[in-house]
């Protein structure tokens, strides 16, 4: 019977012990005054009941004592949740920066997942156990939101925008995955499975795949099939700047504003060339909206934060972390 | 029960001051007008109850095989269209506010007694457009219309229901504005602020809300229109729109919406304990005071909807933080009550077992929104069966049985007469028992991950569904013993005096019902809110 009767989810992620633990401290404090609220009800209810010649309650009006005792104590107790969740949530929603990057590309009604190494995958998902994995996501049409239940953390996956969501997995298993905001008629079908794997069974899944290109080159196919090269060359043209070394960094703008390099700076200049045109260069770029597929989008910009100046002095891996409408960096 | 409750035969109230369907359907008397909307919101209630029924049904098994999945999600959208805008909004406020707002602070009608028709007659025509769309096969978004889903991708009546919602929506300013107003202006001398009921506090808050509120929703909802007719770019990123932008503003109203329905039940329980407890409620001013304290905090709070929406972080922060403080009025409530029937004179009439099961799910409501409210919790449960179980507890446990508590307390005033008192108190019952059950295990579910707008589910989690089915049952016996012996009452329920509780307060000095003007006289009022002396409080 308990088989069919599970109560607690199975705990899979780094941060799902934290998870648990300010959700076991609320519950307790639930419970605590759940009862309390129930055993005076009960007791007044009881004791005070109507009787022959106790026919009114006596006028207590009140105290100003009690009033305050009980706004303060329970507000310090939410106190204590609110800097703890919030601590929990910072953890939770910030990666480490040694995490690698995979790619979600969200659509109605399937996921779509890509390895650093390149491997794809629909609805399945297969992770190495001990290493943090970060998720960029976009979609493909509606708002979607990637849930893994055992590592105890979502985020939405918004079209026209990237979002950020990460974990490192603790226990090998095979865990659920869930689209959690209703993205129509098959929105209940829109789940997969991740496979978290001990890091050799990881590599054998990856050998698997042998030959496939990771998504940096593949993004610079696309670089070459786009055409990019004729204007973005290694030194940049008068037509178009030069990307290497890029990522990351501010950018001066004709209309006098700045911006920084990052991932949402990168999709919009490819998607919207003239909405943050770079200061010195005429709006000569062309959009690629509709030509480039959102997987596609992923691997180009992939490749062009890979792209190191010819002195090659920064490193590629230390990218900023970033989540959609949160800007990390400052310049 | 009442020896001296003859009255004389004849006498004229409201209900046989005139017949015809004309005299109802031009009437200007509040208390007409409350008896329309008990008869309009009863019926979208029973439609909305008819849609959670085969929401359950479905869910007995985890494969989605009783309704293709499209119908399924047209049934749970239209079931919280039904039940938020068309029952709960309009619920307590229009029907019981509109009955007894005047009557409680001495005053003959509303301020504005033909707007208040005007209402009632938006409230109907937003609900025929919004019948019309579900008939010709519904809205398929949630209630909660996303974009771009809503304004692009979804192929069903979008822009009807939202007409429909768009059209209620005046109705709900009117009222409202009428509230505001009756208050303000008609209190009958003698009636300080000081000394209105508590019901009255809560509906001037709730009245605030609606105000303020509802303009909100009414230009989101005109935005999706207009991108959904006319392709204009406002939310759908594919247009240069923002869909983030859309949660914003529909929560902006949606979560003060959550105020408007729960408090003026809370102002109900106030009069239902205080009534049962014959003794004033315990520290009137801070549950007076707390109702506006929520409505105003209830307008700082809407982004904990969106914790995980890709909203800034920080956002996240302040709003999670200020989701706390608005929990503190709430508490402050409770423990007020709870503190009032502290050497009371306490009866468990069926009204009275409604208060009581109000403040015990309420209870669990207010501190599972606590939990929802920390970041760190939110993260894992938000969108799951943890959030379904928390609102209904607020919103059914809450407003529902604060609506069904004021019913059958006021019940014997609006009707002149008195429902069976067994068969009320089982029904009382059973509605409490089969809540839990339907909701408990909602809150297991969601911690395990189930998300919510599912047709289909993963096998392990059928048990809980089922009990959770299984509750719902119980629950529906509940309404449908409650039907039964409310019709059966009208036509030969057992006459009442005027004051069948010995409550004070002045809706139960007049007669019952009430005559078209409420009172003989205008009263003079040299008294406090719940005012029990030994003698009044005999049955009269």
């Amino acid at each position: 019977m308990l088989r069919d009767l599970p109560l607690h989810p199975p705990s899979a992620s780094t941060f799902a012990g934290q998870v648990d633990g300010i959700y076991f401290f609320a519950l307790l404090v639930s419970i605590f005054f759940s009862l309390l609220i129930a055993v005076l009800i009960v007791t007044f209810a009881v004791r005070y009941r109507r009787r022959e010649g106790h026919e009114v309650g006596e006028p207590v009006h009140g105290s100003l004592w009690l009033e305050i005792g009980w706004s303060a104590i329970p507000f310090a107790i939410m106190m204590v949740m609110f800097f703890w969740g919030t601590k929990v949530f910072f953890t939770a929603i910030r990666p480490p920066a040694a995490a690698i990057e995979y790619h979600v590309v969200a659509k109605q009604w399937m996921w779509k997942f890509q390895h650093p190494s390149g491997q794809r995958e629909i609805n399945d998902l297969h992770v190495p156990v001990g290493t943090p994995i970060r998720f960029k996501m976009t979609s493909e049409d509606v708002i979607h939101s990637l849930f893994f239940p055992a590592m105890r953390t979502k985020a939405d996956v918004l079209p026209g925008r990237y979002t950020t969501l990460w974990f490192e997995a603790t226990r090998p298993g095979t865990y659920y995955i869930f689209c959690t905001e209703y993205c129509g008629a098959e929105h209940s079908r829109m789940i997969g499975r991740v496979f978290v794997l001990e890091p050799h069974d990881y590599e054998t899944w990856l050998a698997g795949g042998a030959g496939i290109k990771t998504p940096v080159a593949r993004g610079a196919e696309l670089f070459a099939a786009f055409n990019c090269s004729s204007c973005h060359q290694d030194a940049g043209t008068a037509r178009g700047p030069a990307l290497a070394g890029l990522f990351g960094k501010p950018v001066a703008l004709a209309d006098g504003g700045r911006a920084v390099a990052d991932d949402a700076y990168l999709r919009e200049s490819i998607l919207n060339p003239t909405a943050k045109l770079v200061a010195g260069y005429q709006p000569l770029m062309p959009t690629f909206r509709g030509q480039v597929s959102e997987d596609d989008l992923m691997q180009l910009i992939a490749y062009i934060k890979s792209l190191q100046p010819a002195g090659g002095a920064a490193a590629a891996a230390g990218t900023p972390v970033q989540r959609a409408g949160f800007d990390g960096e400052m310049p | 029960m009442n020896a001296v409750a003859v009255e004389a035969p004849a006498s004229i109230d409201y209900i046989n001051a005139d017949y015809g369907v004309r005299s109802w359907l031009l009437t200007k008397d509040h208390k007409r007008i409350a008896v329309l909307y008990l008869a309009s919101v009863t019926l979208f209630f029973a439609l909305g109850g008819l849609f959670a029924v085969i929401l359950r049904l479905e869910l007995l098994t985890p494969r989605g095989d009783l309704m293709q999945s499209d119908f399924y999600n047209r049934m749970f959208t239209m079931h919280g269209v039904a039940m938020v805008f068309f029952f709960m909004i309009p619920g307590i406020p229009a029907v019981l506010g509109n009955f007894l707002v005047p009557l409680m602070i001495g005053a003959k009608d509303l301020a504005f007694p033909r707007l208040n028709l005007l209402s009632w007659y938006l409230y109907v025509a937003g609900g025929l457009f919004t019948l019309w769309a579900m008939i010709r096969g519904g809205v398929d978004t949630g209630w909660t219309f996303y974009t771009p889903y809503s304004s692009s991708y979804s192929n069903s009546h979008v822009i009807l229901t939202g007409l429909g919602i768009f059209i209620a929506g005046f109705s709900s300013i009117l009222t409202g504005l009428n509230f505001i107003v009756t208050i303000h202006r008609l209190r009958a001398p003698g009636m300080t602020w000081f000394r209105l009921p508590l019901f009255i506090w809560a509906h001037y808050a709730t009245s605030l809300v609606m105000i303020l509120g509802t303009p909100v929703v009414a230009v989101t909802i005109l935005l999706v229109a207009a991108e959904r007719a006319f392709g204009l770019g406002i939310f759908d990123p594919a247009r240069g729109g923002d869909p983030v932008l859309f949660q914003h503003l529909f929560w902006f109203y949606s979560h003060p919406a959550v105020y408007i329905m729960v408090l003026p039940a809370m102002g109900v329980v106030s009069e239902l304990i205080s009534a049962f407890a014959r003794k004033p409620v315990y520290g009137y001013k801070f549950v007076a005071f707390s109702s506006l304290a929520i409505a105003v905090l209830g307008f700082l709070v809407w982004g904990h909807h969106m914790f995980v929406s890709g909203q800034s972080a920080y956002a996240s922060v302040i709003f999670s933080v200020l989701s706390m403080f608005v929990a503190v009025p709430s508490a402050v409530k409770v423990f007020n009550w709870t503190a009032t029937l502290f050497r009371g004179s306490v009866s468990y009439d069926t009204p009275m077992l409604y208060a009581l099961g109000f403040i015990g799910l309420f209870t669990i409501g207010g501190l599972t929104g606590v939990m929802l409210a920390t970041l760190g919790i939110d993260l894992h449960v938000h969108d799951t069966y943890f959030v379904v179980a928390h609102f209904h507890y607020v919103m059914v446990g809450g407003t529902i049985m604060g609506y069904l508590g004021g019913l059958h307390y006021w019940w014997p005033k609006i009707a002149g007469s008195m429902y069976p008192k067994f068969w009320s108190r089982l029904a009382a019952l059973i509605i409490f028992v089969g809540f839990n059950l339907t909701f408990f295990p909602q809150f297991i579910l969601g911690y395990l991950g189930m998300p919510r707008r599912y047709h289909a589910y993963p096998e392990e989690f059928q048990v809980l569904h089922v009990l959770s089915t299984a509750g719902a049952s119980i629950l529906g016996i509940g309404y449908l013993i409650q039907v039964v012996y409310f019709t059966l009452t009208m036509r030969y329920g057992k006459r009442v005096g005027n004051n069948p509780w010995g409550a004070v307060g002045l809706e139960w000095q007049t007669t019952s019902p009430p005559p078209t003007y409420n009172f003989e006289t205008t009263p003079v009022v040299d008294w406090d809110a719940y005012e029990y002396k030994e003698k009044e409080a005999a049955h009269v």
